[in-house]
Parts: C-alpha cells; sequence; structure tokens
C-alpha cells in the first residue's frame, strides 16, 4: 500500500490522527523514512519538524530501514530476575550491534522491548512474531543460526 | 436504526444452555497471550480434528476462551463437565484427551495438576492450592466464555448493568451507586471513582470525554492485557456506563500496541457490540448516543500517566502537564474528562447490577473489593490471580503463589512496578490494601508483584527499576531528568565496585530531591524502588562499597564462575565462551581462567550437570 492510500484513511489536517497515520506507516512500511514525514506533514498540516519531535519521543517508530528478521529482548521485571540481560549481551556480542541497531549485512534488527507480559514463559525472545519463551543464553544463540539460514 | 432493548440484549437458545447448563459438553482451551505463546492455536485445531475423527464434533464444544491465570502450566485445556484441568497439553495429548476421557470418561492423569508439596493430583481446578484463596469476581468471565462471541458474554448477564443504567436510573444516581461502593482506581493511585466522575459530571463545557487507560506499561504486569483479551465486554461496558453517568458521547480506549491480541479483541467487541446497538445512537431506545474509539499506544511508558495520554491522542509528545486543572476540568482538548483504569470500569457494571452493597462487602474497610495481581519473577505458580483486598503477602506468595522457585529462600517482593517498593521478609504478613502498602513504602500499583530470592541482588534490583523510569523520563522536569541519571551513575558505581562511602547517604538525598521536585507520578515515585531497597537491605549496599561484594552474586563486576568436580569434561561451555577462558581436555574436569573470562555466564547457562557455580 503506497502512503497516499494510507492517508486516504483519514481525514485531512486532524492532529488527532497523526500517531495513528504514523503508526499505519510504519507497520507498512517497516519504518518513518524522511520523505514519509514530508507527506504526512502536508496531509496533517503539521510540520515536518514537529512531526519529528513527536515521532522521536516514542521509542516504537524508527527512522532507519529495519533488518530481514527482527529480534526483541524482553527486559521486563521477570524477565530480568531470571537473567535476560546476559541474552541481550550475548545477542550484542554475536550480532555485534548494540540494541535498537541493524547488522551490517540488514540480516538482523536487535531491539530490547520493556515487557511483552507473557512472564510465565521468561525469559522471552520474540524473533518477528514468533514467541520463544524460557531461553537462555545458549538457547538465544540457536536462534541466530536458525533464522540467520532461513529463506525468504 | 434503532434496535430495542429485547432485540439487544437476546441471545440464541442454544448458546444460552451452552453457558449456564452444567451437563452441557465443553473443552476450554486457553487463548491468552501466555498460552498462545506455547502454541494453544495447534491445539484447538487438533481438538477439533481428533473430534471429527469419531464424529463428535456436533456434540462436544470446542471453544477458545480468556486466560485462567495458571499461565505457568500453559497451554492449559479444561474438560467440562467436571472441570478437569490439564496442564502444559501438547498437541501429541490430544488423542488421549479426546479417546480417554471424552470417549471412555478416563481422566488422563499424566496431564493433571499435581501438587509440588504433597503430589496430590487435583481432578479440577478448585481442588488446586493456586484457586483455593483466590476469588474470581472482576475475572468471572476468563476461562469461561468465547471473548469473540458477545452471544457468550450476554448470556452472563453482560450489558444487563447498562440496560439498568441507562433505561432505570438518572446518571446522578449512577454516580451515587459507584461512590457508595467505595471503588477506587485500580491504575496506582486509588482515587475515588464516584468522585472522579461527579467532578466531570458538574464541570462546564461540552462535549465530555470519557477514557479507558489501558497503557498497562510497568513491565511484568499483565492484569488489564489478561482481563481485555478474556472478557472485553466487560470493560466496553464499564466505559460505556462511565460515559452515560458523566454525559460523554465519545470515548477512547488507549491500549499499548505491545498487546495485539487485546487490541484485536476490543476492536471485535466494539464491532459486535455497534451491531447491536450497544454503542451508537439511541442505545436502548433512551436516546443514550455514545460511541468508542481505539487508539495506540506508541512505547512510551509515561504515558500511562493521564495528563501525558491525553495529550498522546491528541498527536503530540506524551508529556504530562501540571493539575489542576484536572482532566475532570480541562482535559482531552481542553474539554472535562474522565479517566480510567481497565480494571476499574470492569466492576462497574458488577456493581451497578448487584448493587454498591454487594460491592461494598467485599474487602477491607477503606479497600473494597478484590483486586487482579500478575505474580511473576522467581516464584513456582507465575500467573494471574485475584484476591480480596486484605489478603497478606505471605498467602498470595506462599499459598497461591506456591512459593519460591527451586528451593530457594524468599527474598523480597516489589509491589507496584518500577514506582513500587521492594519488600523483605517482614513484611510479608503485611495485608494488600492501598494504606498498608504505602505505610511499608510501596504501593498498590496496577498490580505488579515480582518475587525475588537470593539470587537476586537488592542494588542490581534498585538498578534496574531505575534504569527503566531514567529511560522512560520525558525530561521535563529537571529533578527526574537530572536526577534520576545522577542516582543511576552512582548504582552503576556501586555495583561495579567502585562505590564510596558516602554513596547510600547521597542516594538518599537525591532520591528525596526527585520525589518531590517532579510534577508527576513517574518521577514522585521512580525513586521507591532505591529508597526501599536501602531501607530494607541496606548490607547489602555496604557490601558493595565497602568490602566489594556482592552477597547474592548477581553484579557482573563482583562475581567469578568456578567449574566443580561435577563436570565430566563434555566441553560445551568451552565451545560456549566468548573469551576462550576456559580450559580442559575431552573428558577432563575443566577450569576456568578467571583473568580472560568477562563473566558473560554463557558458561553457566550452557552446562546440563549443573557443574559451574557463580561466587
Amino acid at each position: 500500500m503506497s502512503l497516499t492510500e494510507i492517508l486516504e484513511k483519514y481525514p485531512k489536517g486532524d492532529r488527532g490522527f497523526l500517531i495513528p497515520i504514523l503508526q499505519e506507516v510504519q507497520e507498512v512500511h517497516g519504518y518513518v523514512s524522511p520523505d514519509a514525514v514530508d507527506e504526512i506533514s502536508a496531509f496533517t498540516e503539521v510540520s515536518s519538524g514537529e512531526i519529528f519531535g513527536v515521532a522521536s519521543f516514542y521509542t516504537a517508530f524508527r527512522f532507519t530501514k529495519p533488518g530481514k528478521h527482527t529480534i526483541k529482548v524482553c527486559r521486563g521485571t521477570a524477565c530480568h530476575v531470571r537473567g535476560s540481560s546476559r541474552i541481550l549481551e550475548m545477542m550484542e556480542r554475536e550480532l555485534k550491534v548494540k540494541a535498537g541497531e541493524t547488522t551490517a549485512d540488514e540480516l538482523f534488527s536487535l531491539e530490547r522491548i520493556a515487557c511483552f507480559g507473557c512472564c510465565a514463559l521468561a525469559p522471552v525472545v520474540v524473533v518477528d512474531k514468533d514467541v520463544h519463551g524460557r531461553m537462555s543464553s545458549t538457547k538465544a544463540r540457536r536462534l541466530l543460526t536458525q533464522y540467520g539460514s532461513r529463506e525468504g | 436504526m434503532t434496535v430495542s432493548a429485547y432485540e439487544s440484549l437476546a441471545v440464541p437458545d442454544e448458546v444460552r444452555d451452552a453457558i449456564s447448563n452444567q451437563a452441557h459438553k465443553w473443552i476450554a482451551v486457553c487463548m491468552g497471550t501466555g498460552c498462545t505463546s506455547s502454541a494453544s492455536a495447534e491445539l484447538r485445531r487438533a481438538l477439533r480434528e481428533e473430534l471429527d475423527k469419531h464424529n463428535m464434533n456436533g456434540q462436544v464444544e470446542v471453544r477458545r476462551t480468556g486466560c485462567f491465570g495458571f499461565c505457568e502450566q500453559g497451554p492449559i485445556v479444561v474438560v467440562y463437565p467436571g472441570e478437569t484441568f490439564y496442564t502444559r497439553v501438547k498437541p501429541s495429548d490430544v488423542k488421549a484427551i479426546i479417546e480417554e476421557h471424552i470417549l471412555r470418561g478416563r481422566l488422563v492423569e499424566r496431564l493433571l495438576y499435581r501438587d509440588p508439596a504433597t503430589n496430590a493430583i487435583a481432578e479440577s481446578w478448585h481442588k488446586m492450592g493456586f484457586y483455593a484463596k483466590q476469588k474470581r469476581i472482576v475475572l468471572h468471565n476468563c476461562g469461561i466464555i468465547d471473548p469473540e462471541n458477545i452471544d457468550h458474554f450476554l448470556a452472563r448477564d453482560g450489558y444487563q448493568g447498562l440496560h439498568k443504567a441507562v433505561t432505570k436510573m438518572t446518571p446522578e444516581k449512577v454516580i451515587e451507586v459507584v461512590s457508595k461502593s467505595g471503588l477506587r482506581g485500580r491504575g496506582g493511585a486509588g482515587f475515588p471513582t464516584g468522585r472522579k466522575w461527579a467532578a466531570a459530571r458538574q464541570a462546564p463545557g461540552t462535549p465530555k470525554y470519557v477514557i479507558c487507560n489501558a497503557d498497562e506499561g510497568d513491565p511484568g504486569a499483565f492484569m488489564n492485557r489478561s482481563l481485555l483479551e478474556g472478557d472485553p465486554h466487560c470493560m466496553l461496558e464499564g466505559l460505556t456506563i462511565a460515559g452515560y453517568a458523566v454525559g460523554a458521547k465519545r470515548g477512547f480506549v488507549y491500549v499499548r500496541a505491545e498487546y495485539p491480541l487485546a487490541v484485536e479483541r476490543i476492536e471485535k467487541a466494539i464491532q459486535a457490540s455497534r451491531e447491536r446497538g450497544l454503542l451508537g445512537k439511541n442505545i436502548f431506545g433512551s436516546g443514550f448516543v455514545f460511541d468508542i474509539e481505539i487508539r495506540l499506544g506508541a512505547g512510551a511508558f509515561v504515558c500511562g500517566e493521564e495528563t501525558a495520554l491525553m495529550q498522546s491522542i491528541e498527536g503530540r509528545r506524551g508529556m504530562p502537564r501540571p493539575r489542576p486543572p484536572y482532566p475532570a476540568e480541562k482535559g482531552l482538548w481542553g474539554q472535562p474528562t474522565t479517566i480510567n483504569n481497565v480494571e476499574t470500569l470492569a466492576w462497574v457494571p458488577l456493581i451497578i447490577r448487584n448493587g454498591w452493597e454487594w460491592y461494598a462487602a467485599i474487602g477491607t474497610e477503606t479497600s473494597k473489593g478484590s483486586k487482579t495481581f500478575a505474580l511473576t519473577g522467581n516464584i513456582n505458580n507465575t500467573g494471574l490471580v485475584e484476591v480480596p483486598m486484605g489478603t497478606t503477602l505471605r498467602e498470595l506468595i506462599f499459598d497461591i503463589g506456591g512459593g519460591i522457585r527451586d528451593n530457594k529462600q524468599f527474598k523480597a517482593v516489589q509491589v507496584g512496578g518500577p514506582s513500587g517498593g521492594c519488600l523483605p521478609a517482614e513484611h510479608l504478613d503485611t495485608p494488600i490494601d492501598y494504606e498498608s502498602l504505602q505505610a511499608a513504602g510501596s504501593m498498590m500499583g496496577s498490580g505488579g508483584m515480582v518475587v525475588m530470592d537470593e539470587r537476586n541482588c537488592a542494588v542490581d534490583i534498585a538498578h534496574y527499576f531505575l534504569s527503566f523510569t531514567q529511560a522512560e523520563s520525558c525530561g521535563k522536569c529537571p529533578p527526574c531528568r537530572a536526577g534520576t541519571k545522577r542516582m543511576l551513575e552512582i548504582l552503576e558505581r556501586i555495583k561495579a565496585g567502585q562505590g564510596k562511602p558516602d554513596d547510600v547517604d547521597h542516594l538518599e538525598k537525591l532520591a528525596h530531591t526527585v520525589k518531590n521536585g517532579s510534577l508527576c507520578g513517574l518521577g514522585q515515585t521512580a525513586p521507591n524502588p532505591v529508597l526501599t531497597t536501602i531501607r530494607y537491605f541496606r548490607d547489602e549496599y555496604l557490601a558493595h562499597i565497602a568490602e566489594h561484594r556482592c552477597p547474592a552474586a548477581a553484579c557482573q563486576a563482583l562475581i567469578t564462575y568456578e567449574i566443580t568436580g561435577a563436570c565430566n569434561g563434555c566441553t560445551l561451555c568451552a565451545r560456549m565462551c566468548p573469551s576462550n577462558a576456559i580450559i580442559g581436555e575431552t573428558k577432563q574436569k575443566h577450569t576456568i581462567d578467571t583473568k580472560a573470562c568477562i563473566r558473560c555466564g554463557a558458561c553457566y547457562d550452557s552446562c546440563n550437570y549443573n557443574a559451574i557455580i557463580v561466587h
């Protein structure tokens, strides 16, 4: 779906829909590009600078293209007391990126998430939309091989 | 189009029978996030296929339900009649459930819950320790109804509260009943709901708005999510009654985007309510007009604060503003607005239906009703529980929660998420009510309860929560923005074994500045975990500072890993070690070169023989 098609679904010039628009753009395109910000600005009648100010306030929005797979390591309290910091550290070491970054080969984006809310499965790692529960750094390392070799 | 009250509330006979006939044969499959993550969707398909094989699909209903609460044992399948509770069910177990239980009437013993202490089998869920002391009132539909079927909700007297309010009561009368019940906000601060509504009702100006705050951002909390996933109409009914009481025509549900399943169920529920005339123009032919829209959060914890949340709905940076004026006077787009938590709203229809006396009879003198909690951390029975106010922490953690994992010692419980406090063993007999928790240095919060054992370090926990609140501080108030950062630096130093003698005093001083100098609840409560851990575990702070030692062996810079005699030389740890710090021949005991070791814990996590210890 093109940006114009997304915008057409919303009332023009209504700031109240700014965040829902940004959310849908990211959902469809994977990120919010500078060009998209300009187009949203023209449509909502909110300046590009202000849109960027709003979007950058919320951790959900990203401004760079994500990798093929997104790895989200839960850093909620339940996961923390069961050792999730070791998992995140391992991921950063193995992928040679920090949380919030994408690997040079654009295969993986690494993110830390405040809490998924499936605390019974702690520690939790979510890759794309698959939930992997009761993880350890050893088990999580296997996910990298598993997804790294996956086609499509 | 106007739908008559009769048509709005009508339920087909077969649904009524399926919901209320005790002899109805059905299988409940939990489809909450916890169980879905453990593949319960596959399970539901497998059950249907297996029933098909025996030509029994028309005789036994397979029903998707909301959360049973016992997430630790998920995926959960319950067979009725008999309420047989099967735990950790895999698709490969489905054949046994159908062939043994359904066809031959014999329980599948290996899937039943066994009490870890007595090894006794629990045949039905009411016989399990986890449920014995619970009172599932606000959760009464979770695990029973199909959350995506409005008929199920209606068959359990759903929307009867709204019907009564709109057709038989004035808005003032509704507010009076809610006030008399003693209902207090379940989102954290515990403000009386009736008073909030009365203020918005009386405030001049139209339009008015009502908002459901479902931005459950506390890490380690999932009460609202479970309730929304298991019984979305209950919240919608409460929000509609709130709209009627304060005089609003438009309501919003502000829900976390991280809860896709809850969002989907709320969307479907709103759609179904509109089709039934339970939302829209002229509800129950009374002339009352009301509709509800969803807004998704975008990952900012501070948006759980009411003024920040409203900024976010308006399409702005979610930064809190000073109060007064309170939202009841000037809220969304400067108009009178009422904002309530999910659980608060879910109580409303029940109170209207059953009367304020019914509600006021549950709980304690000042804290009425029951409360849901997300019980997590190093506890045996992780899950969602509901207990009457006044239940003690000990009952919650040991009787319901089944005590501490791996037979370790209880150390502390963090009540109320990052805003709450860490309470040690001597406070286990504290009753759970707004005032008692506050007196102990914690707070009710929205209901997150994270249990810690001897392996968790007080300094590390304080550091964990503060790093969360520091990152989530919106930056408006300097005491919060800079103060939490400075506090975090001190905690980092202590964790690294480089603490200074006056660091604890310094932390306390900063903590009070941050608390007193911040506008909103985030800054006012962010220092609580630090203050309570200092109050109850000062020795541990001093051990880090004076002796460069972490008594719980949790702070990375202060620990050493060691391989014990249990090592059989399988070489797995050596292969896992990223710094080649593990030396040893195959089938010989390995050793760790502590100089090369970066203390990442990869060896500890990988060892299958528990041969690696940390001290």
